[in-house]
């Protein structure tokens, strides 16, 4: 038995960024899992649904959870990343300026993810999309 | 350490209820339901803010807690009242007649709660200095909001400012100085005078405390409207000792900022239980700058908006401001040392444990397999949120349907539906719809109670 859920995420809209993590958030919590897991898996999909936002043109969240873990993969169409090791390295960031006036771009994203998921497995074409996903044990 | 508290100071009056959806509507736990026509609220969830009390259009909800008559046990009557008490008189009143009239009621010492504040401004700034792990650091002054973090956001309970609230500080101060005087600890009644339902339920049954050091609790409004009664219209001599260590930062305790702008780091002030989840939400997600102090109140206007005031809640927070000003600055007014240690060292709170009310099972296959009825449940009902069930909106009432405490006939539209497949009869939905809105409801009746919007 396994709970499903899915989200779908408009690529440049700020405004509803979160919408998602606040919804998994509130399952998670009904789930009785620990909060301490809770805070890591929604920092970790917050921060992946923002990159959505922030450098796609649309995207999918599925999330999966069963008794041991919770899966997350998030699907979009849009820019894709060029060299994730890159991606990776903290402080590195191609966001544009306006996305970084609005407080986010620090390139922070996925250095965070990696820091509060138990594994992180992403592929991405340049030029059509990026797959994340995150899987997290309770 | 205490669990969640059963004991709740709103209560509904069956007599009064006519079962409409406005308190179900506003509960920030959702923590009411309708039931044969009344609101029930769920004292598991209940946090005591007082929004269905606000919005309710039939006077339904009442606070039953009066030791008004309890006071004549002890030989000593101290009331305490928070200074936010005096902001609700109209203008012409001055603080020496509420005094006075105070002491015409029966008390033999009349006592403002918030003094010595520098002691509690102190308490808090070394907390702040000694507890590092944890940005930002929440006031626990709100009880509604503490009990919101302990049974919503369990994770952020390790932000709360384990002090006292400035009620437990003056009722040490005020044992301590009539000790002074030659009076016996159990010849004292500490009577607190309450602005809120969360303020009630914080004395009689505190978290993060064994026992409460207050003897009474006297609702605000009552009292307001037995000093309206008995106040005279000559100035009496003033009585500087109830006031003897009142300070600027103490009469704005209460008020919006009343503790943030004590932090001359980064702080924020929220007012607001609505406002107050927004930003909860937000930081559990760490989706907040750096921040060192929070303050976070249930009513807006903090205590000026109390359920148990009378006056308006603008017009309160500008009578303070103004008194205020004629006030010294705490850290000019900070009394003897002696006793400063003993009330100091009761300051310290006891950690809060979370409570689980909101999990679906404690076993996590459970869990799941409930959740995953929820989501199948969610496609049957029309996402309308109309409240006609009896539950704030769809996505409650299919939790209701799985913890087993509503079943799927309470929806009206999925009713409908089946009358119309032909699966019930007529007769069968409308005595379903009479379960939850009581026998009789749907009579045509002129003069029926709420109809016409009475309350807005």
């Amino acid at each position: 038995m396994a709970v499903e859920l899915t989200y779908q995420v408009k690529g440049g809209d700020f405004s509803h960024a979160g919408d998602a993590s606040s919804q998994v958030k509130k399952v998670l919590k009904q789930l009785d899992i620990d909060p301490k897991k809770i805070k890591s898996i929604v920092i970790a999909l917050y921060e992946a649904e923002v990159n959505v936002v922030a450098h796609a043109l649309e995207g999918v969240i599925r999330v999966t959870v069963d008794e041991e873990k919770i899966t997350m993969l998030l699907t979009d169409r849009g820019a894709g990343i060029p060299d994730i090791e890159l991606a990776m390295r903290e402080g590195y960031s191609t966001a544009s300026k306006e996305v970084r006036e609005m407080g986010f771009g620090a390139g922070m994203g996925l250095p965070n993810i990696k820091r509060n998921t138990d594994l992180l497995e992403i592929t991405s074409e340049p030029g059509q999309g990026t797959t994340v996903k995150m899987v997290n044990f309770f | 350490m205490n669990s969640t508290s059963k004991y709740h100071a709103i209560k509904v009056d069956p007599a009064k209820c006519f079962g409409c959806t406005h308190c179900m509507k506003v509960c920030p736990t959702e923590a009411i339901r309708i039931r044969n026509g009344l609101a029930v609220i769920n004292d598991q969830r209940c946090v005591d803010c007082g929004n269905c009390m606000r919005v309710c259009p039939a006077d339904a909800f009442y606070i039953l807690q009066d030791d008004l008559s309890r006071i004549y046990d002890f030989k000593y009557r101290v009331v305490l009242f928070p200074s936010v008490m005096i902001g609700q008189f109209p203008d012409h009143i001055s603080e020496g007649q509420i005094y006075q009239a105070l002491l015409q009621l029966g008390f033999t010492h009349v006592f403002e709660v918030e003094q010595p504040i520098q002691w509690l401004i102190e308490a808090i700034r070394e907390y702040h200095r000694d507890h590092t792990d944890h940005r930002p650091l929440i006031s626990s002054f709100c009880p509604a909001i503490v009990r919101l973090i302990q049974i919503k956001y369990p994770s952020l309970i390790d932000h709360i400012v384990l002090v006292k609230a400035p009620h437990d500080l003056a009722a040490h101060f005020a044992i301590e100085k009539l000790k002074q005087q030659g009076a016996r600890e159990e010849e004292i009644g500490i009577f607190y005078v309450a602005p809120c339902s969360a303020k009630i339920v914080a004395v009689r049954r505190p978290l993060g405390e064994k026992e409460s050091i207050v003897n009474g609790v006297i609702n605000m409004n009552e009292l307001y409207n037995r000093v309206m009664k008995v106040v005279s219209k000559e100035e009496p001599a003033d009585n500087p000792a109830c006031r003897e260590h009142l300070t600027r930062e103490g009469i704005l305790w209460c008020l919006p900022r009343g503790e943030a702008r004590l932090f001359k780091k980064r702080s924020m002030a929220i007012d607001g239980i609505h406002n107050v989840v927004k930003m909860l939400e937000k930081l559990e997600i760490d989706d907040v700058p750096e921040i060192d102090f929070l303050e976070l109140r249930s009513c807006d206007q903090s205590c000026a908006g109390g359920i148990l005031l009378s006056g308006n809640r603008f017009l309160t927070v500008e009578r303070l401001q103004r008194r205020s000003r004629h006030y010294p600055l705490a850290a000019e007014n900070s009394p003897e040392q002696e006793i400063k240690e003993k009330v100091v060292g009761r300051l310290a709170a006891d950690p809060i444990a979370p409570a689980q009310v909101f999990r679906l099972d404690a076993d996590l296959a459970r869990a799941i397999e409930k959740m995953d009825k929820v989501n199948r449940i969610i496609c049957q009902l029309p996402a309308i949120d109309c409240g006609a069930c009896g539950a704030p909106n769809c996505h409650a009432l299919a939790e209701d349907m799985v913890m087993g405490m509503a079943k799927m006939s309470d929806c009206i539209y999925l009713q409908q539906r089946w009358q119309k497949e032909g699966k019930i009869t007529s007769n069968r939905a409308f005595s379903n719809l009479e379960k939850t809105w009581g026998e009789g409801r749907f009579e045509a009746d002129c003069n029926k109670k709420g109809a016409r919007n009475e309350g807005f």
